[in-house]
């Protein structure tokens, strides 16, 4: 093998080959593939219903797809069971958050951690540290949050499972600006904190932004591929998610 | 007129009703689904007890009580997961009717075994030995019922709101996906439910057939309704709601019986439920979340 493709799939913690998901008969992906390198922040964008939520969800095992593969760390992880796929490290913040609105904050958190043994404090005040508003809540039920508040729940019962990868399906559906602008920075923070991020969004600027690479999909195909710099440098990108003119 | 008595045995009657109103709640609570084969696993556990002793007439009463929990607990989880896990992503009303299924099934298999005749539930030892308390004489089982059927349901209560087990019953019963994306085997948990329903019928089915005897096929479909409007009065899906609504239930229907309603102790019940469902439909105990989006 060329030197150059070896020590890329070294670098790569996420594998998608050929991936292929059909829904009663409707192809929502079509054989796509893709790398997602360690420790960077990837994107996908598209519009609402081109199949990146359909992608997480393969990864994640909810959703069995038709054909392709998906190799973790080197490993295919295709038919596994979902908590086989978090316990190798995996997890995904669903989209519209869906916290547990009848536990806890903290009982919200501690599920996050299901499958771990161990001792969870250190994990717990991590997660205080990046939302110091869930530490005040703590006790509250998780259900009378406001909608940024819980997206932070979300994201810190993801982080419990202590992941090599994150995935975040659309982190700033329906929040206010300045609370997405909140969410992106805590994506940076993880991500410097050595969690690689794999992020759909619909705000393509801000995510290009945020983004060491971005994906653009578009009817479950993969049409084009860039930094995000490129690709919030690009015409097509720009007239199409960007709501820029040429 | 001495109220004691009826009070005592309405009260026991409520919480072997509270027993199996449990089994209906925590199914409901998690699957959404009214396990109307509940009823009749009642009535198979006893109907076991009644074989188990009849053909193993040399073994000591305790250990056939035994097999006869785990056999009661089996089956609880056989019928999960042949008529209901299949249907898990069916429309609701097609895992009740398969509910209704497994309920026909049930009572025709004994009514096949038996012949329809009505069986004669052994005389346990200490259970249904009599005792005088508080001026009443009664067997030991009615005295024994309203508390253990509270003391199994605080220890249910701990378990499910401060174990991490407790903790994902809730998490399923809210949302299957996201538990899953935490790790959680919803199947299992799901089972298990069941298994914990089945057991509690399996006791319930112990205290209040040492008091009523005679067990036929249809044994099971009167307690099995009571026990259903007690977990609709006490608000479906939660566990201490269904123990509350039963021992109304049971103390109701008792006092019917003092002033000589006995006949119409089943339209006092029925009437109670009509009630409740209209100034409250979420029962006596049910939740409304607060949800903010």
């Amino acid at each position: 093998m060329h030197i150059w493709g070896l020590l890329k799939k070294m670098s790569s913690i996420l594998e998608i080959k050929n991936l292929n998901v059909c829904f009663g008969g409707i192809r929502a992906v079509d054989n796509i593939s893709f790398d997602v390198e360690k420790g960077k922040i990837i994107t996908l964008i598209g519009a609402n219903g081109a199949g990146k939520s359909t992608i997480l969800r393969s990864v994640s095992g909810i959703v069995k797809p038709t054909g392709g593969d998906i190799m973790f760390e080197g490993e295919s992880i295709l038919g596994l069971s979902p908590d086989k796929i978090v316990s190798k490290g995996i997890t995904l913040v669903p989209e519209g958050r869906r916290v547990f609105p009848n536990l806890t904050v903290l009982e919200n958190l501690k599920i996050g951690a299901f499958l771990r043994k161990d001792k969870l404090t250190d994990d717990i005040e991590y997660v205080y540290s990046l939302f110091p508003r869930l530490k005040e809540r703590h006790w509250q039920q998780a259900g009378t949050l406001s909608g940024g508040e819980q997206q932070m729940l979300a994201v810190g019962r993801a982080l419990m499972s202590r992941p090599k990868l994150i995935m975040m399906d659309e982190p700033s559906l329906g929040l206010a600006p300045l609370v997405v602008r909140d969410i992106f920075s805590i994506i940076r923070t993880i991500n410097d904190d050595g969690i690689t991020v794999l992020l759909n969004e619909q705000n393509a600027n801000m995510a290009l932004k945020i983004a060491d690479k971005g994906y653009v999909i578009e009817t479950g195909n993969l049409t084009l591929e860039g930094t995000g710099r490129e690709l919030l440098e690009n015409n097509s990108v720009k007239e199409a998610y960007l709501g820029k003119s040429k | 007129m001495n109220i004691m008595p009826y009070l005592i045995r309405g009260l026991a009657t409520g919480g072997q009703f509270a027993l199996v109103a449990i089994g209906y709640t925590m199914v409901y609570g998690i699957l959404k689904l009214i396990n109307f084969a509940h009823g009749d696993l009642f009535m198979v556990s006893g109907m076991l007890l009644i074989y188990l002793v009849a053909d193993f007439p040399t073994m000591p009463i305790y250990f056939s009580i035994l097999i006869m929990i785990v056999i009661t607990v089996v089956i609880g989880y056989l019928i999960e997961k042949c008529a209901y896990s299949p249907l898990r992503q069916a429309p609701r009303m097609s895992v009740m009717i398969s509910a209704i299924g497994v309920s026909y099934l049930l009572q025709n298999l004994v009514a096949y075994l038996t012949g329809g005749i009505s069986k004669q539930f052994p005389e346990l030892p200490f259970l249904s030995e009599n005792i005088r308390l508080f001026g009443v004489k009664d067997k030991i089982s009615v005295f024994l019922s309203p508390i253990l059927a509270i003391l199994l349901t605080v220890a249910l209560v701990f378990v499910i709101n401060k174990t991490k087990f407790g903790m994902s019953m809730r998490a399923v019963s809210r949302d299957f996906e996201t538990s899953q994306l935490m790790g959680i085997k919803i199947n299992w948990v799901i089972s298990v439910t069941f298994a914990i329903g089945a057991f509690l019928a399996a006791a319930g089915s112990l205290l209040y057939f040492s008091k009523n005897t005679g067990i036929n096929h249809l044994a099971g479909s009167t307690p099995g309704i009571k026990a259903f409007i007690a977990a609709v009065v006490g608000g479906i899906g939660s566990v201490p709601g269904a123990v509350v609504g039963a021992l109304i239930i049971g103390v109701v229907e008792s006092l019917a019986r003092a002033f000589d309603l006995a006949d119409f102790a089943d339209v006092i019940s029925f009437a109670l439920l009509i009630i409740i469902l209209v100034v409250k439909p979420t029962g006596l105990f049910g939740e409304q979340v607060r949800e903010k989006v």
